[in-house]
């Protein structure tokens, strides 16, 4: 079931792509069509929901560095020098 | 492995309770989501930043790289099928469904090789541009990551094959696994972040 749902959801995302009239809102699209697929893993195949809270914590603490770490570069230097 | 993982299953506890094998590994992960941040983060702030080509609207071909990436998506199902057949004893669903995984990982490595190859021949090295260094460092250590796996892969596959993969030898397989989703969920991002969004 959590198979058929990812190849949905990458069908999905390969298909917004072709669409012109979603170019202006394709970014968030994306990423929050890949954030699904990235909790669907983590959380059914990587066993994540099922097992102690410890091992989400020690995931998803690093896990939320790298977040920042990649928006915070983005900001620095895609955003913030046309300000 | 198998002989730390069986050694760990039985008595390698944390004060947690929980298994050091699996909790270390989590950690590992958790470690390389900072290594692949830091290469995704570094190909988005040279993203545009060509000077010249060749550039990725020039060399990527999006249906070839989502059918790499229904294959490495369809590999992770297979990855969980391999687990069960592991935990539940059954020795043909674990050879079968171990070499499978492995099958699909290489199949995909094959699909990257073919387009390193294609970018090579269309003008893109690692020094022809931002765009050629920053893509081909992030995708050629995925793909090593990849490697790895399948090699993981296939020596779990050869103990099986041996009848040394039973039941009490899951934790091995689970965190062959753990690191299998992880490799997948890392060109999850790419996927999206690099040709999909370009």
């Amino acid at each position: 079931m959590v198979a058929v749902v990812l190849t949905i959801i990458t069908a999905a995302e390969v298909a917004v792509a072709y669409v012109p009239a979603l170019r202006p809102v394709l970014a968030y699209i994306l990423i929050t069509l890949s954030a699904a697929k990235f909790s669907l893993v983590v959380m059914y195949y990587m066993h994540l929901k099922f097992d102690s809270r410890i091992f989400s914590g020690v995931f998803l603490a690093p896990f939320s560095l790298a977040l920042v770490v990649v928006v915070a570069m983005v900001l620095l230097f895609k955003l913030i020098p046309f300000i | 492995m198998s002989h730390a993982a069986a050694a760990s299953s039985d008595h390698h506890y944390t004060s947690t309770g929980l298994n050091t094998f699996k909790l270390g590994f989590w950690t590992l992960i958790g470690s390389e989501s900072l290594f692949f941040a830091s290469l995704i983060a570094t190909y988005m702030v040279y993203k545009g930043e060509s000077v010249r080509g060749p550039f990725p609207s020039d060399v990527f071909n999006i249906p070839l790289t989502s059918v790499s990436t229904f294959v490495l998506l369809m590999s992770s199902l297979m990855m969980v099928l391999a687990l069960a057949a592991v935990q539940r004893g059954d020795r043909k669903g674990s050879l079968l469904w171990l070499f499978m995984t492995a099958l699909f990982g290489s199949i995909f490595l094959g699909f990257q090789a073919y387009e390193f190859t294609h970018f090579y021949h269309a003008g893109l090295t690692l020094g022809t541009n931002v765009f050629g260094s920053s893509f081909f460092i992030l995708t050629g250590f995925h793909g090593a990551h990849v490697l790895i796996g399948v090699i993981w892969l296939l020596t779990l596959w050869v103990q099986a094959l041996r009848g040394r993969l039973g039941p009490k030898d899951a934790i091995t397989v689970e965190v062959a696994g753990l690191y299998w989703h992880f490799v997948d969920i890392v060109w999850i991002a790419i996927f999206t972040l690099v040709y999909l969004l370009e």
